[in-house]
């Protein structure tokens, strides 16, 4: 492997190990009650989020969903804040008013996530438009599941953004199913690059959430994008939730899905996939940092204190 | 001299001066760019300052406010139109779930400085879908600044404190408005909101009108005259906030109130000032009466369209009777230099 291989599979897999070691934190703390807000977690679906955020700018910003932790992380969100939020904290990112649901790091360019499916698709297109009409450098990376597909929304969205040539990246994580119902039961075929094709944007599927593959398409166009080359594209990750739609557990037992239909994608576990490829203690290294600085979060998130009840009425508007 | 403008060409006039002295104020909404610029109101805008200002939009109501508020975020201040304040139903999902939601649900962190205007239509047989007035709905909507002008000089100065404003505004212009002609100075300022006008004064009764109706209430106050009652006329021009003092300091003048909505009654703004005065002991003693839209769609035909809606005449009457209970039943006799309210101004 060259010096800037490694580097990169480093970088990659602290991200990609990272998110997967709080969403199980997550699981292990959420029974006692701490966590003050529903969790739909990311576990199974990082590589999509990291590949992408990897292959992203500082200055890009990215927008997301009620599934969102692994993209707040991946883009560089404030892990304590994140903690704290889930908590229900004032030192969290949105001072608990937000929960695990609205995420929020505008420093880092996590510009907010949405419970409503497909309600940021617009919002992401209307900053892109922003930020061409301001002649930035910045691009906007806009991430959502297979169910906003079926939303007007996202058809008006990819409409409006294709027609204004805004600097968008759009990333569907398929993981076929909204809530408990699978794509193929919403929609007569599998055909969703097909379909946004018709309105003219470029559109690639990739089958096994290969984070590098991942990572190399939003190389690739992220430039082109950035440079004014080409307007918005589409990236279609088939992915899968290893875990219920929301909440800690497993949900293997309920009819809808068999353990054997995800089994493929545990096989191809990238967080596995990348431990393997890197030297043995460039690994541990990783992994011991890691532990660390979740301890570490989750510790200041029991530490800080609940919001005065002042803040109830906080934030309505902007002032002046 | 006090120059004289009309409604359109003073929201044109809040348009171009917003346009000239900020360049992140867009205007974007169907139409815009068209050859009847909404009603003349945008007329000259795409001219001069080009089409990335200025832009005609698909007709996807929610996905373009979904836009507009994402170009808000990203620091520009854009205003949507819509041609008829029923198609904002179909953007009450971005209104109602994202813009009003922003800066509370992330703690100020971001906000969405963008203007809603939305033109409420009636008579010609604008029928059941082309009259609506939406505004209870999203009175009922914390996030929401709501603003509906009255006069000429009200729109132009309510658009630029909407422009200006970091929060998503509401901007309400009813179609029947853009005959009013009044003083408009021509330099820029704004109107504060939550701020009520009286826009005739009395001390028999408070006749509260919204939107359109404060014309109505003008007029039923000039029929009153003739009567010898004396009403006094409030315009709330904003209805979030809500100027109650404006209104709590009226009634407890006159002893009664009648509130006439622009709008289906139950659960409007009248439902809602009354509960206000309601909850108020010191003003229990207050007299109240709603009047809005008959509680059915509004239908096209003149005779059944007359019906539904308030009007100077029903007004007039109604306060009469409220007045004068157990006299002969008074209604006034229709005179054409009354049912022409034009505002002189100045305020």
């Amino acid at each position: 492997m060259t010096n800037n291989k490694l580097k990169l599979t480093a970088q990659i897999f602290r991200s990609l190990y990272r998110i997967r070691r709080i969403e199980e934190k997550i699981t292990q703390v959420y029974p006692m009650d701490k966590i003050k807000s529903p969790v739909h977690l990311s576990i199974g679906q990082e590589a999509v989020s990291v590949g992408v955020c990897e292959a992203l700018e500082p200055q890009d910003v990215v927008f997301g969903t009620y599934r969102g932790h692994a993209m707040y992380l991946a883009k560089g969100g404030d892990l304590k804040s994140m903690i704290a939020e889930l908590y229900g904290k004032v030192t969290g990112c949105a001072k608990g008013k937000g929960g695990s649901m609205h995420l929020i790091d505008k420093d880092h360019g996590v510009m907010g996530t949405s419970a409503i499916v497909g309600t940021t698709l617009p919002v992401s297109v209307g900053y892109a438009l922003g930020l061409r009409y301001r002649e930035s450098d910045a691009i906007v990376a806009s991430f959502f599941g297979d169910g906003a597909v079926d939303e007007g929304a996202f058809h008006e969205g990819i409409n409006f953004a294709a027609l204004k040539k805004v600097p968008i990246i759009f990333i569907c994580e398929n993981n076929e199913y909204a809530i408990h119902s699978h794509h193929l039961r919403r929609r007569l075929a599998d055909n969703m690059c097909e379909r946004v094709r018709s309105y003219g944007i470029h559109a690639r599927r990739i089958d096994n959430a290969d984070v590098f593959k991942i990572y190399r398409f939003v190389k690739k166009y992220s430039m082109l994008i950035r440079s004014g080359q080409i307007g918005p594209v589409f990236i279609e990750c088939m992915t899968a939730r290893w875990r219920e739609h929301v909440g800690p557990n497993e949900d293997f037992d309920f009819g809808y899905r068999t353990r054997g239909d995800i089994e493929h994608c545990v096989k191809n576990d990238q967080v596995q996939r990348l431990r393997c490829l890197l030297p043995g203690p460039v690994a541990d290294r990783i992994i011991g940092e890691v532990e660390t600085e979740i301890e570490e979060a989750f510790q200041f998130a029991e530490d800080s204190p609940f919001p005065d009840g002042v803040e109830l009425f906080n934030d309505l508007f902007r002032e002046a | 001299m006090h120059r004289v403008l009309s409604y359109p060409d003073a929201i044109r006039e809040a348009l171009d001066q917003e346009m000239s002295r900020d360049d992140s104020v867009l205007v974007m909404g169907q139409g815009v760019d068209d050859h009847k610029r909404i009603l003349g109101t945008t007329r000259g805008l795409l001219e001069k300052f080009g089409p990335q200002r200025v832009f005609d939009t698909p007709l996807a109501e929610d996905g373009m406010t979904g836009v507009a508020i994402g170009a808000a975020m990203a620091g520009l201040r854009p205003i949507h139109s819509h041609i008829r304040m029923d198609f904002v139903l179909l953007a009450m999902n971005q209104l109602v779930n994202m813009a009003a939601k922003m800066s509370h649900m992330y703690s100020g962190a971001l906000c969405v400085p963008m203007v809603v205007r939305s033109l409420i239509g009636k008579s010609w047989g604008q029928g059941a879908q082309h009259s609506q007035s939406i505004y209870p709905m999203l009175m009922n909507v914390p996030g929401l600044k709501i603003v509906a002008p009255t006069t000429p000089y009200d729109a132009k100065g309510a658009l630029i404190q909407a422009i200006r404003d970091n929060n998503p505004v509401l901007m309400i212009e009813h179609r029947l408005l853009y005959y009013q002609r009044g003083y408009v100075p021509e330099e820029s300022y704004t109107i504060p909101f939550g701020k009520g006008r009286v826009l005739a004064e009395g001390t028999d009764v408070t006749l509260v009108g919204v939107s359109h109706m404060a014309i109505e209430c003008l007029r039923a106050h000039r029929y009153l005259r003739e009567v010898g009652i004396r009403a006094e006329v409030i315009d709330p021009v904003s209805l979030n906030p809500l100027d109650m003092d404006c209104i709590f300091k009226s009634a407890t003048k006159t002893g009664k109130l009648i509130v006439v909505d622009n709008a289906w009654t139950p659960c409007g703004a009248g439902a809602e000032i009354i509960a206000r005065i309601a909850e108020n002991r010191m003003l229990s003693a207050i007299e109240c009466r709603r009047m809005g839209f008959a509680f059915v769609p509004c239908p096209t035909t003149p005779t059944l369209e007359a019906l539904f809606y308030p009007s100077a005449h029903k007004i007039a009457t109604e306060a009469y009777a409220m007045l004068r209970p157990g006299s002969p039943a008074w209604e006034p006799t229709t005179r054409l230099d009354v049912e022409e309210v034009e505002f002189k101004g100045p305020f």
